[in-house]
């Protein structure tokens, strides 16, 4: 089981980069525990500066803009 | 051994490469093409409409008809190539670059970062929060979070096409100058603790972000990304925006305007700052009004400091920026922007008369 925090404020990317994840979890059959982080101050807790932000097990892997679909099942499998 | 394999050998000519390169390119001429054949397209628009072609009427429908499909072009190509160019920055990394740097020194990069780091004011927060955290300088913060949403891609490459070049580089010119004192001035007044009091607890210091891998194909990509979700955003502001200047291009008298927003009235710099403060447009917007009063006799500084004041200090963003500053601070801020802006209309006016 991963866990995966997507950070943003709720903007319509956040949003998006929350269902890219689930869509790519579902696809590779990867069971995961998605949870979305709005709190502007939890998200700057974890360092970045811009958002949406994907948090992997404690891991900041990626800030700024929609991820790529690869880029997301290369996290999804590591 | 075929062809296919000799390509597979050789990093960078792989046909598919190939093909979103060659496509680049093919799309390139071909705009160049269509931009060139835009004022026969116009006098045709307009010779289909039964007005006289010196009409109020007419003068407006061919303003519209020119300006509609040079904007769109313009704005296109601009956003793509800024696409290229910002996919090589990110906040992250302008953030690095910033942190630690002296004041002064500091404000000058923060400036000149805003205009090609990929910034949206709906990620403004996490970014103040982002660069003040993570010890970049309240003030090094502030020029970069005044130059990079005024002095942006939309606004410098419509001005550049609409107004000309001139316009455009002393925009870029004094944008900067803007962003880089006011940025200057907060910093050395200390107003550190009119943060608000969460914002100055968060002690988070900064994430090493894996690198990200960037192909040729993947900026291409990214430019495309940028004109799908910029131009998609900002063309109802441009319609809207041409149609005011098609209006006052067709229908203002010239001594009107070169009386209330000429250069002998003084008084209509701050007052062009006033009315630009609770106007909330985007650069697509205003500019193509900007190009119409210009026509019609405005002076240049005023017409400039109204551009700046409408996109520079607008309502939404402070209420947005409210979440991290108090609003004492949050004056601070649009007195020192104003009045820079003020000094740029003024300025600008007595140079150029």
């Amino acid at each position: 089981m991963k866990d995966i925090k997507v950070l943003g404020p709720g903007c319509k990317r956040c949003v998006t980069t929350a269902e890219m994840v689930q869509t790519e979890a579902d696809k590779l059959g990867v069971p995961i525990k998605l949870e979305k982080v709005t709190d502007y101050a939890a998200i700057a807790g974890y360092g970045i500066a811009s958002t949406p932000g994907i948090v992997i097990d404690g891991k900041v892997v990626h800030a700024g803009g929609l991820p790529k679909s690869e880029d997301l099942a290369r996290w999804l499998a590591a | 051994m075929s062809l296919g394999s000799v390509s597979q050998r050789a990093p960078g000519i792989d046909p598919s490469a190939a093909k979103w390169v060659g496509g680049t390119i093919v799309a390139l001429i071909m705009w160049g093409v269509i931009y060139s054949q835009l004022v026969p397209f116009s006098e045709w628009v307009t010779g289909l409409v039964p007005v006289v072609s010196d009409s109020h009427l007419g003068e407006a429908i061919s303003f519209f008809a020119y300006d509609t499909p040079k904007v769109l072009m313009l704005l296109t190509l601009v956003v793509f190539g800024m696409g290229v160019v910002r996919s090589f920055f990110s906040p992250e990394k302008t953030r690095a670059l910033l942190t630690g740097k002296r004041e002064g020194i500091g404000n000058i990069l923060a400036a000149g970062l805003g205009i090609v780091t990929p910034f949206c004011s709906c990620s403004a927060v996490p970014l103040f929060i982002g660069f003040v955290s993570a010890g970049v300088p309240l003030g090094v913060t502030f020029s970069f979070l005044i130059s990079a949403p005024m002095v942006n891609e939309v606004a410098l490459g419509l001005l550049f096409g609409l107004v000309g070049w001139k316009v455009a580089l002393t925009y870029l010119a004094f944008g900067l100058a803007v962003a880089i004192v006011s940025g200057w001035i907060i910093g050395r007044l200390h107003l550190e603790h009119w943060l608000e009091d969460w914002v100055r607890n968060i002690r988070a210091g900064a994430v090493e972000l894996p690198a990200a891998k960037f192909s040729a194909v993947d900026r291409i990509k990214a430019g495309i990304d940028a004109v799908r979700e910029i131009v998609g955003k900002v063309w109802p502001w441009m319609i809207a925006g041409i149609a005011v200047g098609a209006l006052i291009h067709g229908y203002v008298p010239a001594d009107l305007l070169a009386s209330i927003m000429g250069r002998d009235a003084w008084w209509s710099v701050p007052a062009a700052v006033l009315i630009g403060i609770p106007m909330y447009s985007n650069a697509a917007g205003i500019i193509p009004v900007v190009e119409a009063l210009i026509t019609k006799g405005a002076a240049l500084g005023t017409v400039l400091a109204f551009m700046m004041s409408v996109i520079a200090l607008s309502l939404p963003e402070m209420i947005i920026l409210r979440k991290v500053l108090t609003i004492r601070l949050i004056a601070v801020f649009v007195g020192v922007v104003g009045t820079g802006i003020l000094a740029v209309g003024f300025l600008f006016n007595a140079l150029f008369s």
